[in-house]
């Protein structure tokens, strides 16, 4: 989703008003419930959050200038700076450690890097298609990626093959290496 | 559960347990023995000795010793590929050369042009700001003759041009990049830079 952002993307860029922080914040919320401890600590009442609306209508939210989600659609997605302050708020899995290097290049992640001895699939009944999930790494603390399921997790056991899940943003991306200024 | 402050390796910007994979592990290594030393025992070990940390993974791994044997193959020479792409674009930089113009525009009146600062990662908007401000005069940025950008500042400002892009360069350790002024009313050409050292 990233791999040719660059700044000549950014369409216009916009205070978010309070009012709206508000919305924001619950938005987030009903999406993640687990957020819900830890929100007024990610998001200040305080905190300036901008709004960076870009090409492919992309939208990014700052809170205080660091990238913590964005949008394409109607879904609010985190970032990996987000996922790392609080990372277990999300729908998660885990790939094995041979296919690190395919997500860091920003491949989609196949069916066995999500099967293997090393990786990690939710119990039945699992995730749905299409949802956003956190991409762990065996024998990794930290999340090295988001993407998208693109079948359910329990088809991704019992078919084993293709791509299993559409990769949106992954350290070293044009989105992890953005800054504000 | 409180909010987690990660660490981000100071060379690649990833957690540093994913130095592994970005081909600069050994600047990854340097700067995290450096900055976070109980971090570093952690992730590679007491000693230095990446033997150990090798083998160590080997016996966490899941995919077995021959294709963790690949992998760390494959990350050995991403890394070789790394060094030699950083050592080409350090030895481009040092070659290139940055061209500082003094223009008359009237009798007292003039302009200097600063030129070749795009091979050096600089933000050239960012600077021609810093310049603005510093200088108290209009400074901006356009293409000169041959289509490259160049700085252009109001105002006969050459000498302090020059020191505050000698601080810059030695400020991203390229201090020996040669740096030449050319005085279009004098007519004269001084060249500067490299220590004779
Ligand atoms: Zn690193």
């Amino acid at each position: 989703m990233f791999r040719k952002f660059t700044r000549e993307d950014i369409h216009s860029r916009s205070k978010v008003k309070s009012s709206i922080q508000r919305t924001l914040k619950a938005k987030l919320v009903s999406q993640y419930p687990k957020l819900e401890e830890v929100i007024d600590e990610l998001i200040p009442k305080k905190s300036h959050i901008e709004l960076i609306k870009c090409e492919d209508k992309i939208q990014l939210y700052t809170v205080d200038g660091e990238v913590l989600f964005f949008q394409q659609f109607d879904e609010l997605i985190p970032t990996l700076r987000l996922v790392h302050k609080f990372p277990e708020a999300y729908p998660t899995v885990q790939v094995d450690r041979g296919a690190i290097k395919f997500v860091l290049s920003g491949a989609n992640i196949m069916c066995p890097g999500l099967t293997s001895a090393g990786a990690k699939l939710p119990d039945a009944p699992g995730y749905e298609k299409d949802t956003i999930v956190v991409i762990n790494a065996e024998n990794k603390e930290h999340a090295l990626a988001i993407g998208k399921l693109m079948m359910s997790t329990e088809e991704i056991k019992s078919h084993n093959k293709g791509h299993g899940v559409e990769m949106i943003h992954h350290l070293g991306d044009p989105l992890w290496t953005f800054t504000t200024d | 559960m409180p909010l987690q402050e990660v660490v981000y390796c100071g060379v690649c910007s990833y957690p540093p347990e994913y130095c592994e994979f970005t081909g600069k592990l050994k600047r990854c290594k340097v700067w995290l023995k450096e900055n976070h030393p109980d971090l570093f025992t952690k992730l590679y070990g007491d000693d230095n000795g990446d033997v150990a940390a090798v083998a160590g993974k080997l016996a966490e791994s899941s995919i077995g010793e021959e294709r963790e044997e690949k992998l760390e193959k494959d990350l050995l020479k991403l890394q070789t590929k790394q060094e030699n792409r950083e050592q080409r674009e350090l030895a481009k930089k040092l070659s290139s050369k940055v061209i500082i113009k003094r223009e008359a525009r009237t009798k007292r009146k003039f302009i200097i042009a600063i030129s070749g600062l795009e091979v050096f990662e600089i933000d050239m908007k960012k600077l021609a700001k810093t310049f603005a401000s510093k200088f108290a005069t209009g400074c901006s940025v356009s293409k000169n003759a041959e289509k490259k950008e160049e700085i252009v500042i109001q105002g006969d400002v050459l000498e302090a041009v020059e020191a505050y892009i000698h601080s810059l360069l030695k400020e991203k350790g390229l201090k020996d990049v040669k740096v030449e002024t050319i005085d279009t009313k004098m007519k004269k050409k001084k060249p500067e830079g490299a220590p004779t050292a």
